[in-house]
Parts: structure tokens; C-alpha cells; sequence
């Protein structure tokens, strides 16, 4: 509970009836950390992410963001006490240009929307804002875009962009190379190793090379539990690892 | 250049309200379809913020308008006929009346919630019927005699003081709903309107927000529903029925969503076509009004709204509005 740890999840546990999607999960993430989290399909990982938003109610455990016990406060809440994910699949607002987007988000952040009464210079300075978010993930020349018209890369980025906006202290990004052709994943790859040094980052992906290249860490789940945990190079040369996931998954 | 183009936005934002206040002076024997139109224009309005903006598909906000109607009927009858105090009392009601209905039933979506809206409106207008004493039941609320305006201004048949009244209500909410819709807070709406989920990420209480713009709609429509019963000085069951509902969200979408205008458009155009048709024949307006919706729908996405942004493309650099 030492002010170094930004994330300490202990014995976090969820069943779907007789289903263990999550056992007795126990994962720290200092300031600065990036975690990468492998697993085949169904070991529990989107889930694990949905246990520390707060869309699913775990059964057991405890969920420290900061040293703020937030297993038991609402989703929304824990995005205020600095907890930012990205989605696997698309939510942005589609209708709205790009600008927007992040700007909403600022809005959010700053507690915006409940006071409405000064609301034109305050919006100008979260357009403003978002500007410069989205000029941080090199996408500063698409701000009037409509998102519906962005190539996927580029949703991909303002996604993470988005996230950014809320200054997290913790970001969980789901697969942020999903969808993404492989002939632009080097910009994702670009952008993330952008991202600043103090936020601690959990990244799912199935991307091995994007984890592979990302990560300094590495946690391997195996049908909701933690089956290892390493650096890159012991995870990549674990046997057991290999023969539960990378050997098979891999193509 | 900048400074130059301000000027023709802020003419096309006075033009209704220049028609309006033209409109008293050359009315004649229409005023009272015109006090009519506005009542109408503030009740699509508020159906915009809830069903346009935040994207809650209700069948219900007659409830609304009817408790409205008949809260400020009932506080003329029983209590005292002052115009002003009366539309306080029954728009914070009716206020109250969304927010507590609002609680219960915002935690659904889609058809649930379309059907819980009935609902509501279902038993509204069940307990008006029956309310005899209180109500007058399917006799209609009578007996409302309202004090003048300001001790002046009388609300009589020739309807100016109801159409001035109305106007000035209608030009409050106007100015309240384009604050609302262009703030955070209405940016928000927006957000949860295209995806919950995605709000929710960057933390917002999307449950409150809906409550929120919720309870504003139903005050304004109770305020659109006051307006109706003091400019007919009589409250009937009708204002509390599935029609009511029907023909608020036919305005609206006539006109065009997530416009502000459109509803005024919706409205106004909704009323001229009844008006007109029906003097041809009294059985042919449905029908017309039937067709204009289904063309608008099939071919004008954004309602009639979007030809007017046809029309002003060339005087104007931007398409918003």
C-alpha cells in the first residue's frame, strides 16, 4: 500500500456460475510499468480488464488504484481517480469530428458539465486541449475529421488519445492494435512508445510482436489464473508458457 | 471577414422572432393557431432535448404536457388565477414529476423504456378520468378564471394576452434549450446518445445526466402544457393521451432532429398543413400530414430542416446551425 504501487490488485476473483474466469488474481503495477498480458482466447483477459473498470463486480478481492480502494465504486468513479482504458472494439463518437472527441473527454475530466453557466471560454479551452493531445499522437492534422470517416489506424490512436485526455495515472489498453493492418502497425507502435514514462500501462494484445516489443513485463493467464510472470526474454523461453499458449496460438 | 459574417447568422437567428411578433400585429382572426404553433414549438422542443439530443425514444412526454395542463388548471380553480405564480408552480411540478419518473424507469433503454413511458402516461390518464372532483373527468377541467397579466392584461377570447404570454415563455426556453444543447452538459448527452460505453470510459455518471436533461424536458413540456391551458382556459383529457405523444414526435421529426429550429419548423409546418387541408376537406389533413412524413423520412434525412440548409448554403459559410 506504499505510495510506489499505482495499481495493486490482491485475490481478485469472479465465477459465471460453475465457470472460474478469474482466480484469486494478484498483479501489481508500479509507476512507469508496462505490463504486457498474453493468454490464448478465453483465459480470462478482457474480463480481468472488466473487473478493474468496474463492469463486472468481482466475487472476492481488493482493487487499490493510488492506495483508493475502488473495487467497490462505480466505473465512472474510478475513470476520476485516474483508472483510462481503450476499447477492443469501436465506441468513439461517430458522429462528432475527431476534436471533439477529446475535448468531450476533457470536459469530463474537469467536471465540466454540471457547470454550464461559463461554458464558452471553458469549452474553447478543452478544443484547445484536445488539439494538443491529438497533436501528441501525430494525428493533430485530422481535428475536423468526422470519426466515421477515419481509416482504423487512426481510431486506433484516438483512442488512445482520448484516454490520454482523462490524465491517467493508470491506462489499460485492450488490443490496441486490433484492426489495424499490418503495414501500420509500426504507427501504433510509434505512438505507444510516445506515451509518458510515469503512467503505469497494462496492454492486452494478441500482437506478439507489439507485446513483445512494448512490454517490460510480462504476465502469461491461463483460464483466470496468473500462470507466469517475467521479462519478456524468460516468458518467450519458458516452456511451459510455450506449451500452453505460444506453441500452439502462434503462427 | 470574420467580424462581417456575424452579422447575417445573428438575422437568421432573429427571423422567427421577428415573424412572431409580426405575426401579432397581422394575425387577425389567426392569432389564436399562432398562440397554438408556439405552445406546440415548445413542446417539440423539449421532446428534442430528451428523444434528439440524449437519445431517450419515449412515447410518454404527454404526461408531461397533461400534467402541466392540468397542475396549472387545478392551481387556478382551487387556489388563485395569478398567470405568473400559477406557471411556476405547475412547471416546478411537473418538474418533479420527471424527476421521480425519470429515477424509475431511466435505468432502462429502448423498447423497456418506451413501454414504461406509456405506462406512465397509461395511469396519468386514467387517474385524471377518474379524479372527477379534482379534475372534472371526461367533462374537462372548467371554471378556470385566470387574474389579468400584471393586473393589466386580460386573457380573453381575442387571445393577445395568451399570444404575447406564450410567446415570451417559449423565447425563456428557447434560450435555456440552445445554453443546454451547446454546453458541456449537452456535449455530453450527445456522447451518451452515440455510445454509453464510450461516456462511461472517460467517467461519466451517464444515469444522472440522463435524469438531469430528463427532468428539464418535463418541466418544459409541463410549462408547453400550462400554456395550452390558459390559452384555452380549459384542460381536456386529451392532453394526456398516446396521440398527444404521437403528434409531438411526428412535429419533431418533421421538422428535424438535434436542431433547436427544427421543432419550430415541425411545428409551425404541422399546423399550416392541418389548417389548410382540413378547410378543403375535413378528413384529408391525416392524410396529407401521413405523406408529408413519410417523405420527409424516406428522403430528407434531418428533417425539413435540411432543405432550409439548402436554401442558406449560399448565403452562409457554415451548414450549422
Amino acid at each position: 500500500m506504499s505510495g510506489e504501487v499505482a495499481l495493486a490488485v490482491r485475490g481478485l476473483s469472479k465465477s459465471f456460475g460453475a465457470l472460474k474466469v478469474a482466480q484469486s488474481i494478484d498483479l501489481d503495477l508500479a509507476p512507469g510499468a508496462r505490463v504486457g498480458l498474453i493468454g490464448p482466447n478465453g483465459a480470462g483477459k478482457t474480463t480481468l480488464v472488466n473487473l478493474l473498470t468496474g463492469v463486472i463486480v468481482p466475487d472476492a478481492g481488493s482493487i487499490l488504484l493510488g492506495g483508493h480502494r475502488i473495487d467497490n465504486i462505480k466505473p465512472e468513479a474510478r475513470v476520476r481517480l485516474g483508472l483510462a482504458r481503450t476499447h477492443q472494439i469501436n465506441t468513439l463518437l461517430s458522429e462528432n469530428d475527431v476534436r471533439d472527441n477529446v475535448a468531450i473527454a476533457v470536459a469530463e475530466r474537469e467536471g465540466f458539465a454540471w457547470r454550464s453557466m461559463l461554458y464558452t471560454p471553458q469549452w474553447r479551452a478543452c478544443r484547445e486541449e484536445a488539439e494538443a493531445r491529438l497533436a501528441e499522437m501525430s494525428i493533430g492534422h485530422i481535428a475536423d475529421r468526422r470519426v466515421s470517416e477515419l481509416p482504423y489506424g487512426e481510431q486506433r490512436l484516438l483512442e488512445i488519445a482520448i484516454a490520454m485526455a482523462l490524465k491517467p495515472r493508470v491506462l489499460l489498453l485492450d488490443e490496441p492494435g486490433a484492426g489495424v493492418p499490418s503495414t501500420e502497425s509500426h504507427i501504433i507502435h510509434a505512438a505507444l512508445d510516445r506515451l509518458p514514462t510515469d503512467i503505469a500501462i497494462l496492454i492486452i494484445e494478441h500482437d506478439m510482436d507489439l507485446v513483445f516489443r512494448f512490454a517490460r513485463e510480462i504476465v502469461v493467464m491461463v483460464q483466470g489464473q496468473v500462470l507466469r510472470r517475467g521479462a519478456p526474454s524468460e516468458i518467450a523461453a519458458d516452456p511451459e508458457v510455450r506449451a500452453v499458449y505460444l506453441g500452439r496460438s502462434r503462427h | 471577414m470574420g467580424e462581417l459574417l456575424v452579422r447575417p447568422r445573428l438575422l437568421w437567428h432573429a427571423l422567427p422572432w421577428v415573424i412572431a411578433v409580426a405575426f401579432y400585429f397581422f394575425a387577425g382572426g389567426y392569432l389564436s393557431l399562432g398562440t397554438q404553433v408556439m405552445i406546440w414549438i415548445l413542446f417539440t422542443l423539449s421532446l428534442d432535448l430528451v428523444l434528439g439530443y440524449a437519445g431517450i425514444v419515449t412515447l410518454g412526454h404527454a404526461a408531461f404536457f397533461g400534467f402541466g395542463a392540468y397542475a396549472a388548471g387545478i392551481f387556478c380553480v382551487r387556489v388563485t388565477g395569478d398567470p405568473l405564480l400559477g406557471m411556476v408552480v405547475a412547471t416546478l411540478l411537473t418538474g418533479v414529476v420527471g424527476f421521480l419518473t425519470g429515477i424509475l424507469i431511466l435505468h432502462t433503454t429502448g423498447v423497456t423504456f418506451l413501454m414504461l413511458s406509456l405506462a406512465i402516461l397509461s395511469m396519468l390518464a386514467e387517474f385524471a378520468n377518474k379524479a372527477n372532483s379534482l379534475t372534472g373527468g371526461d367533462n374537462g377541467l372548467q371554471g378556470m378564471e385566470l387574474s389579468p397579466l400584471f393586473g393589466q392584461f386580460e386573457f380573453n377570447m381575442f387571445g393577445y394576452t395568451a399570444y404575447v404570454y406564450t410567446l415570451v415563455v417559449l423565447f425563456l426556453w428557447f434560450l435555456v434549450s440552445w445554453r443546454v444543447v451547446h454546453s458541456p452538459f449537452g456535449r455530453s448527452l450527445d456522447g451518451i446518445r452515440q455510445s454509453p460505453r464510450r461516456m462511461r470510459a472517460i467517467g461519466t455518471p451517464v444515469w444522472w445526466r440522463l435524469v438531469a436533461i430528463y427532468t428539464l424536458s418535463a418541466a418544459m413540456a409541463g410549462s408547453a402544457g400550462v400554456l395550452s391551458a390558459y390559452a384555452a382556459r380549459f384542460v381536456g383529457l386529451s392532453v394526456l393521451s398516446l396521440f398527444t405523444s404521437g403528434i409531438v414526435a411526428v412535429m419533431l421529426i418533421l421538422g428535424g432532429v438535434r436542431r433547436i429550429y427544427g421543432a419550430f419548423i415541425g411545428a409551425a409546418v404541422y399546423y399550416l398543413v392541418q389548417d389548410y387541408t382540413a378547410k378543403l376537406n375535413p378528413y384529408l389533413w391525416e392524410f396529407v400530414i401521413g405523406g408529408l412524413l413519410i417523405v420527409v423520412v424516406l428522403f430528407l434525412e434531418g428533417g425539413l430542416m435540411s432543405l432550409i440548409d439548402l436554401m442558406a448554403r449560399p448565403f452562409r459559410r457554415s451548414t450549422k446551425a
